[in-house]
Formats: C-alpha cells, structure tokens, sequence
C-alpha cells in the first residue's frame, strides 16, 4: 500500500534557511545541507526545498545550493521558487532536484506547466498554490510570495493546471502558514476532492496531531513542515510512530 | 566504469550523487564510444516515453543502446528507463525499443495518477530459486518500502521476468530481470539506504 509523506520543506532565501509567519516575519533556521543531511537520516519521506524571495527579487535560483543540498540526500528532492521557462526547469534537475514546483510562473503563463509536463513528464511538475480564504467555501491564489491576491478561486485553478499537466499539488496556506495551530483542513480536502493528482498539504503544524487530522479529515496524500522540525519541537520519526499508531499507513524502518 | 546514459531527460545528477556515494567510477554522457566501452549502463528516468524516444533517437542512442544489450552488457533501467525497453507505451502511443516484449500501461483506478511517494516491493517467491536473483535483493526484505513516481506501469508478456511486484490498485511489476537486463519501476536513487542496497547489489552483479 502507498504511505503517506512526512516532508520537511527548507524555505531559503538568500543561501539560507528561514521560516516566517504567514509569509513574513522571517526568522533564520540554519544551513540548508545540514539540515538536508539532517532530515535524510532521519527518514524524512522526501525534502522540499523553495527559494522563496526568487520571484519577488527577480532573480534565478540559486542552483549551487540546490546542488549542495542535493549531493546529501538519497531521497525526493523537489526545488521550486523562480522557475519561468524549460530551460529553467531543466537546470534545476540537472543540479540533482527530482522534481520541480512552478507557482507564479505557471500562474503568468499556464503553457509553462504544459511545456514542462510534455518534456519531463506530469510527475516531474508540482504546482504550488498559496492560498487564502477571501470569504465563506471561497480561497483564492495569491502569487508574487503570497503579495498578490489573483482574484482566482484555487480550486479553479487547481482543475485547471492538472488538466494542463500538473502531477502534484503542493498546497500552501498563507491563513494557517507559520501559526502552527493546524493545517487547513477545510482548504484541502476541497481541492484533494476535485483533483485526481496527489496533495501536499503545507501550513500551520503546531503538534502531532495535526498530521493526523490532516490525513483523515483533509485527505492529504503528504503533510510538509518546516518550523516544528527545524527547531526539534518534534522529529519525523515521532510523528510516524504517532500516525501508525492510529492506523495511518506511513513508511518505517 | 559504469554510464549512466545522457539523453536530455531524467535525474541524472541525482543517479551520479548515488554512485559517488557507494563510491562507484561512473560518468555522465551521450557518446557512442564511452556507451560502447563501459562495463554497465544505467538508463535513468524522469520524462515522458514519448519524448524519451525522440531524444534517443535524435542522439542515435536507440540503435546503440540496443546493441549493447543484445551483447551482454549489464544494463540497470529506471523508470521511464525500464518502460522504454518494452515493446511500445501506451503514454503518447509510441513504440521503444522492444528488447522486453510487452506494452506499458496507464494506470487505470480510482487511486490518485500519478501515483508517488513509498510503496512496497513483494519479491516473488521463485526468486529463492535463482542465485543472481536473490544477490539483487542481498540484504533487502520482501515488502521494503521504495520510492515510486509513474502514471505507467509495464507489463512484461512473460510474467517470469517479474521478480518484485507493487500493489497501486492493480498488482504491478516494480522489478524484473531478464537475462543481463536489471529494470526497476521505482526509483532506487532516491529510496534512501534501502535504494542504495539496491545499486549496490546490481553493481555486484557486474
């Protein structure tokens, strides 16, 4: 049977590793291969690694860390943050990422998601929405870091980018990012609902028992988090331990 | 020296990374000559079998590839790199390079496609019977957990050639081998020390 994901995800921006609070506020989380190495060892299912202020600064990412980062791991590494074109993409897999995350890219121009998933194949391509709800049952894609509010309904967009190839979806947040009182529950399961691609649910760990939730309650398909794991609040193997527990399938050694 | 074959598609930094590891002499490349001259070839795979044939044979790496195997050479596929020895793919509806009879399949279910992420590998009781069979899976139990990332799934014509087998709502062949061909459907590369086990007993073999 196919686990569920425990993901840590290493937000950088300059070099480094940072964690803010729904998407600001930014607090330095250390070295990214140290933490790489970190979490490989500790059975992390997979690492995602997002260079957040690409976008924002108009700039490339920074592919001597991704190749840094991806030297140490011997698990899934999917880079994002900056990714406009092919060639792009193909750089950052050449550098040793697995898979790669498009969002405000792909927002600007959907063709891009199309082009990579012709070339690379569906499970190559994740698209990363950052969400947040605007009014009662209604979320929107926020792009450009979360600063820029598309007026689009996620869920409309999710639909959309699969059928133009999207093989994943790594689902952000902004309400719940950094505020560690649980993922949003209501935001996942109604996208997980109307995609047939697997869902990455990201924002708002604050204990065990939201990874719980999120499966049973959000159908995730994975749950990432960076904060609880980077300072030691909790590691993957307990959180494992606590989900096999409850008969959640999840991968153990 | 082993090769881990170039063809414009795949995660070959990552399949490099695994072998630097183990601390394996391999490179990188597209030539015919070095292709020729290694003593094991790894055709990774991260791409779609419509593309990845093109790319091979746009390189002319179709026929040389082929040769190769047809020689003897060890020959470790992954993923999309074990769906292209088939005989044709269902993914664009184009035909490979049909050195393993059978056709590659979409997942047709109504569990999530692609499916991605840990599943595990029943090995087939038979492979107790063969001695290189069993070195393959030295050190692994039946029922580890790799890592997976296909729409596709190969379905060899002769189901003897399956030693491993995943379940995704249908039971699918994740490992098999024939003759000097070693092809996985998961991603030995990326399924941590398990996934190195596996590249580690494969290059044994050589």
């Amino acid at each position: 049977m196919i686990t569920k994901r425990i993901i840590p995800c290493l937000d950088m921006t300059e070099g480094k590793v940072v964690k803010g609070i729904q998407f600001i506020n930014f607090r330095d989380a250390g070295d990214p291969v140290v933490l790489a190495k970190k979490y490989d060892e500790q059975d992390a299912d997979e690492l995602v690694f997002l260079d957040i202020t690409a976008t924002t600064e108009n700039r490339n990412i920074l592919l001597d860390v991704v190749k840094r980062t991806a030297q140490n791991v011997s698990i899934p590494f999917s880079v994002g943050g900056g990714i406009r074109s092919v060639e792009d993409m193909r750089l950052v897999l050449e550098n040793g990422a697995d898979k790669v995350a498009v969002n405000t890219g792909a927002f600007n121009n959907p063709k891009l998601i199309t082009n990579c998933a012709n070339y690379f194949g569906s499970q190559c391509v994740i698209l990363s929405i950052d969400a947040r709800q605007v009014k009662k049952n209604r979320w929107n894609v926020f792009i450009n870091g979360g600063k820029t509010n598309t007026g689009i309904s996620a869920v409309e967009w999710a639909k959309k980018a699969t059928l133009l190839g999207a093989g994943e979806i790594l689902l952000t947040s902004i309400d719940t990012d950094g505020m560690k009182k649980g993922f949003d529950v209501e935001l996942t399961k109604l996208i997980s609902k109307n995609v047939n691609v697997p869902i990455i649910a990201s924002g708002g760990a604050g204990k065990i028992d939201d990874f719980y939730e999120i499966f049973e309650k959000g159908s995730a398909d994975a749950a990432l988090a960076a904060s609880l794991f980077h300072f030691g609040d909790l590691t993957i193997k307990e959180v494992k331990n606590y989900l096999k527990d409850k008969n959640i399938p999840v991968r153990l050694i | 020296m082993i090769v881990i074959v170039d063809y414009g598609l795949g995660n070959l930094g990552s399949v490099k990374n695994t072998l630097d590891k183990l601390g394996v002499i391999s490179m990188i490349s597209k030539s015919k000559g070095d292709i020729e001259k290694a003593d094991a070839l790894i055709l990774p795979g991260v791409g779609s079998a419509k593309q990845g044939m093109e790319n091979l044979k746009t390189q002319c790496l179709d026929k040389v590839l082929i040769n190769e195997i047809k020689k003897g050479k060890p020959f470790l596929g992954i993923c999309l790199g074990m769906q292209l020895l088939f005989s044709e793919s269902e993914e664009g509806n184009v035909q490979c390079l049909n050195v393993i009879n059978g056709k590659v399949k979409k997942f047709d279910s109504g569990l999530k496609v692609p499916q991605i992420g840990w599943n595990e590998v029943k090995i087939s009781s038979f492979v107790k019977a063969s001695e290189d069979k069993q070195k393959l899976f030295e050190g692994i139990p039946s029922k580890s957990s790799f890592y997976f990332v296909n729409s596709y799934y190969c379905s060899p014509d002769d189901k003897s050639l399956i030693i491993g087998e995943t379940e995704y709502d249908v039971n699918f062949c994740s490992v098999l081998i024939k003759d000097n061909i070693v092809a996985t459907q998961f991603h030995p590369e990326k399924s941590g020390q398990i996934g190195q086990q596996f590249i580690k007993n494969f290059i044994k073999l050589i």
